[in-house]
């Protein structure tokens, strides 16, 4: 029942048994780049990074990416920064585990993000997506397919928010532009 | 360096004597036929067949089998031959098994392709061919050796004959090629009585590569005779992942070996279907012949040409049908589900479904129990930091919220009218109380877990993680190895006082210890007038951690000098110095501080020297290998300068070849070196002898309260324990 988005598309996803999410999981593949001719090495590799931010009221409060790899809290892990991507065969080459029973209290939303750390566009690289995994039962919640796009190079991709006395998730694949989360700071507040 | 022909390629043959090896996935007859330049076979006896196995130079298997081997030596043929021929063939007879409902694959098409290879008589392989593409054919010349200016090679040759071995034979030029073949193949029927019961059958996927041909002689006894002529046996058996796979989904051998005999009912129905086209050799093909095959299977064995050769006992056979038609096979080894790997240690099991589970010692990963709960304690220290910034940041938030909220309620003129204000800051408050409450609920939650793990792992730690208090040390035994981590104390947060963390640490120990004997900043300490008492404290600490590193590692493993200038903690050391555990007796004056020393970094100069040249086993025998502490009371008295650089090395290079420091120090005694010595004290761990919150957890950087690990008031554990060590040492001779 994975929802294929498309760009900018802002659904609601509540889990279907109308029970809450308790663990998310926010995936990242892609493909590395050919390598041409002799000098292989020295063609760019491409680096894309998956973020999370936690935000309370609006304000960020904590960060998970590749520099800082686990919330303050524990509640947000990130598996580790992979800088080629892999071979193109659907598996996530970065992921951002949420365990939403221990996310602090205060911090409600988690905005997730993903960057081109070496700076291609999503036109240039090759089968890049983004998911959204319901943890508990492994099931697709979203994707988006990256590459094709347009010329920017950074997507926020989705944010994680309580409602009532659980969380939903909104899908936002709004496209921006930025090295690193701090870049795309602006762009990620409209969304809040 | 194996060549792997395809249909029609040639190969130099190096050596004349050879062996061939066949497989198959089915039982099939290997022959050959030796011809002369014309490609003429010149009579009856040039034709290697199961009837007549030998020619001059060549022997083949006396029946079908799902693996040949054929001895080959190419320099001992008739004159005038000048090929030979390997032939493989279907056991069928034109026809027959049309009759009797399909006894066996009639077509090669319905196999897995057949392999063969040429090998040397040591089983290295020369060449293999793997015969695709068969179809309606059951004969097929697989290779042929010929000789070209007098130098033997081998083509792959793959030509099949739908007309069977009679036809193969016939364009051989065999006048009476019907004949012969009606002979090899009834030859082929009467070995199913001599043959020897089928062996333990073996199909589990480790197995397969290794044993795949020493069973087929087994069942084939006469094969045998070829394999006999090969010096390695053992070498040469060893096939390829070609044999391995081809062979291995055979009923034949996965029978017995399925979960037992009548799992399931024969197939019902199918016995007179023909054999189902199998689109590619795969092995996924198989299965719908081989059930085809099965329906044959009750009459089948009394058959001329019935292909089981390979299950001689009606009864095996029996038994094995029903077991191996009962569903998809099972490739597991009978005897391997005895062998098993042994249950993995006890691993902890969660509490009931439903209830929350119960934390249990040793719930963690780790190769053995120790290693486990150290990493549980681990584990608990993060969890706990972690759970404690949730907190730290939920309720700083809160407070912060508030603050705006109650500076823009002053800042709003609205506010001042009437009670609009209050309220609004009665709402704020409320709000940050609430979030506040909130918070302190998942900690009080997480907390209460934490403790209640807490109370089952401290009862399970071994002596070198328990506290004093722990009855493990009223049980104490000097150990066989040494620890993989030490307790220095327990380390524990304000907001959950009583949740005390084990502070362990890796032995051996990576850096120095520096117990401060100096003011600290908690209030514990203020209270201590007496900075006299202070000192006596950090050193009771200092023996205490001494005591314990003597009690944890084998005896004789770790030796602890104590320098004491003054002889100012006579008092604390006693422990150490009356139950003889000291290596030598505490040095005093500026005579015995320089004499340790020099001893201290002799050694420790030797060691690295020993290590750099992988010589560790020539030190002179004056050289204690163990591990040392050196503890120093009243740092800096009675050090000259030298005596301090001795020292300042002996913290830089002892840690990696076993000698350690303990300063008992207060800083401030050596301020007069001013900021040479700070990396000394930087190198050092700071530990304190009361309470203290200096130490940060590598995590989220918490101020946690260090309180270090002492022997209860008036216990007399740690004499017990050091007499306890002083004996064993005795004993040992150490």
């Amino acid at each position: 029942m994975s929802v294929n988005m498309t760009k900018g598309q802002a659904i609601s996803l509540q889990k279907n048994d109308g029970g809450t999410l308790t663990a998310v999981r926010m995936g990242l593949g892609w493909q590395a780049a050919q390598r041409r001719g002799l000098f292989g090495s020295r063609t760019k590799e491409v680096d894309l990074d998956a973020s999370a931010v936690l935000f309370a009221d609006k304000q960020p409060v904590d960060v998970v990416f590749f520099r800082h790899l686990v919330s303050d809290d524990g509640s947000v892990r990130h598996t580790g920064d992979n800088l080629v991507g892999g071979v193109g065969q659907g598996g996530d080459d970065e992921a951002i585990l949420v365990d939403l029973q221990r996310v602090p209290v205060h911090i409600d939303q988690i905005v997730f993000t993903v960057n081109s750390f070496t700076g291609q566009t999503f036109q240039e690289v090759q089968n890049a997506f983004c998911r959204l995994v319901d943890e508990t039962n492994g099931q697709e919640m979203s994707r988006f397919t990256l590459d094709g796009g347009g010329q920017y190079t950074a997507q926020i991709m989705a944010k994680v928010h309580r409602t009532g006395s659980g969380w939903s998730m909104t899908a936002l694949g709004t496209p921006a532009n930025g090295r690193t989360f701090q870049d795309l700071m602006p762009s990620i507040l409209p969304h809040l | 360096m194996t060549a792997e022909l395809v249909r029609g390629q040639n190969h130099v043959l190096p050596q004349t004597r050879l062996e061939i090896r066949v497989s198959a996935g089915r039982p099939i007859v290997a022959g050959a036929t030796l011809s002369d330049e014309q490609g003429k076979v010149r009579g009856a006896d040039w034709v290697a067949h199961p009837a007549s196995p030998g020619v001059p130079g060549l022997e083949v298997s006396k029946q079908a089998a799902a693996d040949h081997r054929l001895a080959v030596d190419l320099g001992a043929l008739p004159p005038g031959a000048e090929r030979v021929n390997i032939l493989l063939a279907l056991p069928v007879t034109d026809g027959s098994q049309v009759a009797d409902g399909g006894g066996g694959p009639v077509r090669f098409g319905a196999l897995a392709a057949p392999f063969v290879a040429v090998t040397g008589l040591d089983g290295s392989e020369i060449a293999s061919y793997t015969i695709t593409d068969l179809d309606a054919e059951s004969a097929v010349v697989a290779l042929e050796l010929y000789r070209r200016q007098g130098a033997w090679k081998v083509r792959a040759v793959g030509q099949g004959y739908a007309g069977g071995l009679a036809a193969m034979l016939t364009d051989q030029g065999l006048p009476d090629g019907p004949a012969l073949a009606a002979e090899i193949l009834d030859a082929v029927a009467s070995g199913v009585a001599r043959s020897v019961a089928a062996p333990p059958q073996r199909t589990a996927e480790g197995d397969r590569v290794r044993q795949a041909a020493p069973p087929a002689q087994e069942t084939h006894g006469t094969a045998a005779a070829s394999s006999a002529n090969s010096p390695h046996p053992a070498t040469a058996s060893a096939p390829d992942g070609h044999v391995a796979q081809a062979q291995a989904p055979s009923p034949v051998q996965t029978g017995p070996a399925a979960a037992g005999p009548a799992t399931g009912p024969a197939p019902t129905g199918d016995g007179g279907v023909p054999h189902q086209p199998a689109p590619t050799p795969s092995s996924a093909a198989r299965t719908p012949v081989r059930s085809d095959e099965q329906g044959g299977r009750p009459d089948g064995h009394t058959q001329p040409t019935q292909d089981r050769v390979d299950q001689p006992e009606p009864q095996t056979a029996t038994t094995a049908t029903p077991a191996s038609t009962g569903g998809p096979v099972d490739y597991t080894h009978p005897a391997r589900r005895t062998a098993a790997p042994p249950a993995p240690a006890p691993a902890p099991q969660s509490a009931q479904p439903g209830a929350p589970a119960r934390p249990v010692a040793g719930d963690a990963t780790g190769w053995s129990m120790e290693e486990r709960l150290y990493n549980q304690v681990w584990g608990m220290f993060e969890d706990l930091a972690r759970t404690a910034a949730a907190y730290r940041s939920a309720v700083d938030f809160a407070e912060s919220r508030m603050e705006q909220e109650l500076d823009q309620v002053l800042t709003d003129p609205r506010s001042r009218i009437s009670g609009q204000g209050d309220a609004a800051r009665e709402a704020a408050r409320a709000k940050q109380a609430k979030l506040v409450e909130q918070a302190r609920e998942v900690l009080d939650r997480d907390v209460a877990q934490l403790s209640a793990e807490a109370d089952v792992v401290e009862p399970a730690l071994p002596p070198s993680f328990a506290a004093w208090d722990n009855p493990v040390w009223h049980a104490y035994r000097v150990p066989m190895e040494a620890p993989m981590a030490l307790r220095l104390g327990d380390l524990h947060l304000p907001e959950c006082a009583d949740l005390r963390i084990p502070m362990l640490i890796r032995l051996p120990l990576e850096r120095g210890l520096w117990i401060d004997s100096g003011r600290t900043s908690s209030s514990a300490t203020a209270s201590l007038a007496d900075s006299e008492e202070t000192r006596g404290l950090a050193m009771d600490t200092a023996v205490a951690h001494a005591a314990r590193l003597l009690a944890v590692y084998p005896p004789g493993d770790f030796a602890v000098h104590v320098i004491d200038p003054a002889g100012s903690a006579a008092g604390s050391l006693a422990p150490l110095r009356d139950s003889g555990v000291l290596a030598d007796p505490p040095a005093a004056g500026a005579a015995g501080v320089s004499e340790v020393l020099a001893r201290l970094t002799r050694r420790v100069d030797l060691v690295q020297m020993a290590v750099r040249a992988r010589a560790t086993d020539s030190l002179p025998p004056d050289v204690d290998t163990a591990e040392q502490l050196l503890i120093v009371n009243d740092f800096p008295h009675g050090f000259d300068d030298r005596a301090v650089t001795q020292l300042r090395y002996l913290a830089d290079e002892g840690p990696a070849v076993g000698v350690h420091l303990m300063m008992v120090a207060d800083r401030e005694d050596a301020a007069e070196y001013g900021p040479i010595l700070d990396p000394l004290w930087r190198s050092l761990l700071r530990l304190t002898p009361v309470p203290d919150d200096h130490l940060a957890d590598p995590w989220v950087g918490h101020a946690w309260t260090y309180e270090p690990s002492l022997t209860p008031p008036g216990s007399e554990v740690l004499s017990d324990v050091l007499a306890r060590v002083a004996d064993a040492r005795r004993a040992w001779g150490r």
